[in-house]
């Protein structure tokens, strides 16, 4: 595999490959936790910063510590393992560090672990053999084109409560799906600009 | 909690089915379901690893600490995801790696956690064996639905067989937003079905 820059991996990870609308991870925070700007960006927020904290860790784990010992099929169990570790850590330091942060993260944090993207994108970054600071650029631009796909959608979500009526079997889910099928075809749309399968 | 091996897999499939009532492994019903067989192979992964991660957690029930709870049913799953891989890889090379990472994405897709929390935490193994089988069926019938409709406006065929006419391929089904408006239109369907069958649809939950 030809040898992609940083950025190029930076911008497509938000823009053409977004995590969340092209490749449909983190689908289940993203329904549920999208009805309030305010609660979408704390856990966009938490996701940007977890994600690129979990792929460098996840890279180190698998070129440092299971190539070498052959138990590259232990990579599950390990990212999993190691992802709970460290949102376990990122709560106890934001604890210490800063109040309001915890305040304003605390309750998402949980939650992270079993969000499928945090776990995607480092199955992504193994399986597209980045090296550090590809994993790096990945890990935090896949976290902040999460956080720009829900923020999107919770500033539509939060006008349609107020203004629009929807009829009963489409409401909820269905019509954020169909919301979600529009914004994607907007993120579309971008593909001209630069691409990473 | 008394409830009836008949009743479970009732609403396993229907009345309570993991994607269109309860919105829960939303990522692979929208990431796998552009080809038909690779939905199959999926589903089949789905099935496996629910039913056997239930009864596993099931056994365990009254051995698991509380507080150890959730990292002890990711790494039963995990467990059983990694045999699923393997066999993948080493039987069904082509597909396992059209299915990259989602596969291994079965640990953290809700469905599987979040019938083993509800459910398997508290019922008996065989119950939770059916509950988590049911479950998986209720996941695979939405997902092959959508797989059929999106192979078959995409690319006009079925699980790789041509249809039988010609006509102008839906590229949007291929990508993305196809895969949204599709699932949406699923989980419309079936709400106004249930709808009318029981009046109270909000409270499906018994």
């Amino acid at each position: 595999m030809e040898q992609l820059g940083i950025f190029v991996i930076f911008f497509a990870s938000i823009f053409t490959s977004n995590i969340l609308l092209t490749n449909f991870l983190g689908m289940c925070s993203y329904l549920s936790v999208s009805r309030e700007l305010k609660t979408a960006w704390g856990l966009g927020i938490a996701v940007v910063f977890v994600m690129t904290v979990t792929s460098v860790a996840n890279y180190f784990v698998y070129y440092y510590l299971l190539v070498p010992l052959k138990l590259e099929y232990l990579q599950y169990i390990a990212f999993i393992v190691v992802i709970a570790a460290l949102v376990q850590l990122v709560e106890m330091i934001v604890d210490r560090v800063s109040d309001r942060l915890y305040a304003a993260l605390g309750i998402f944090l949980p939650l992270i672990t079993v969000n499928c993207a945090i776990l995607g994108s480092s199955l992504f970054l193994v399986i597209r053999k980045y090296d550090l600071f590809q994993s790096l650029a990945f890990g935090l631009g896949s976290g902040i084109g999460w956080l720009t796909a829900i923020m999107a959608l919770a500033g539509i979500r939060s006008k349609m409560a107020r203004r629009s009526k929807v009829i009963p079997a489409l409401e909820g889910p269905g019509i954020v799906l169909i919301v979600t099928g529009i914004i994607a075809l907007g993120f579309i749309g971008f593909s001209g600009m630069v691409q990473i399968n | 909690m008394a409830v009836s091996p008949k009743k479970v897999t009732k609403e396993g499939i229907w009345g309570n089915n993991p994607v269109f009532r309860q919105v829960l492994g939303i990522c692979s019903a929208l990431a796998v379901t552009n080809l038909v067989v690779n939905t199959l192979v999926m589903c089949i992964g789905l099935i496996y690893t629910q039913s056997l991660s239930s009864i596993t957690a099931s056994i365990f029930r009254n051995v698991t600490p509380f507080r150890l709870r959730i990292i002890s049913s990711t790494l039963i799953i995990a467990a059983y995801v990694i045999v699923l891989h393997n066999f993948l890889m080493a039987f069904l090379p082509e597909v396992s790696a059209q299915l990259g990472p989602y596969v291994g994405l079965i640990i953290t897709n809700c469905i599987v956690l979040g019938r083993v929390e509800a459910f398997a935490s508290q019922n008996k193994p065989w119950l939770s064996f059916l509950d988590g089988a049911a479950s998986g069926i209720g996941y695979s019938v939405v997902l092959l639905t959508i797989a059929v409709f999106r192979e078959a406006l995409g690319f006009g065929t079925i699980a790789g067989f041509p249809l039988p006419f010609e006509f102008t391929k839906w590229t949007i089904m291929v990508v993305a937003p196809g895969a949204f408006f599709m699932l949406a239109l699923v989980v419309w369907v079936s709400r106004w079905l249930q709808a009318d069958s029981e009046p109270v649809a909000g409270s499906a939950k018994k």
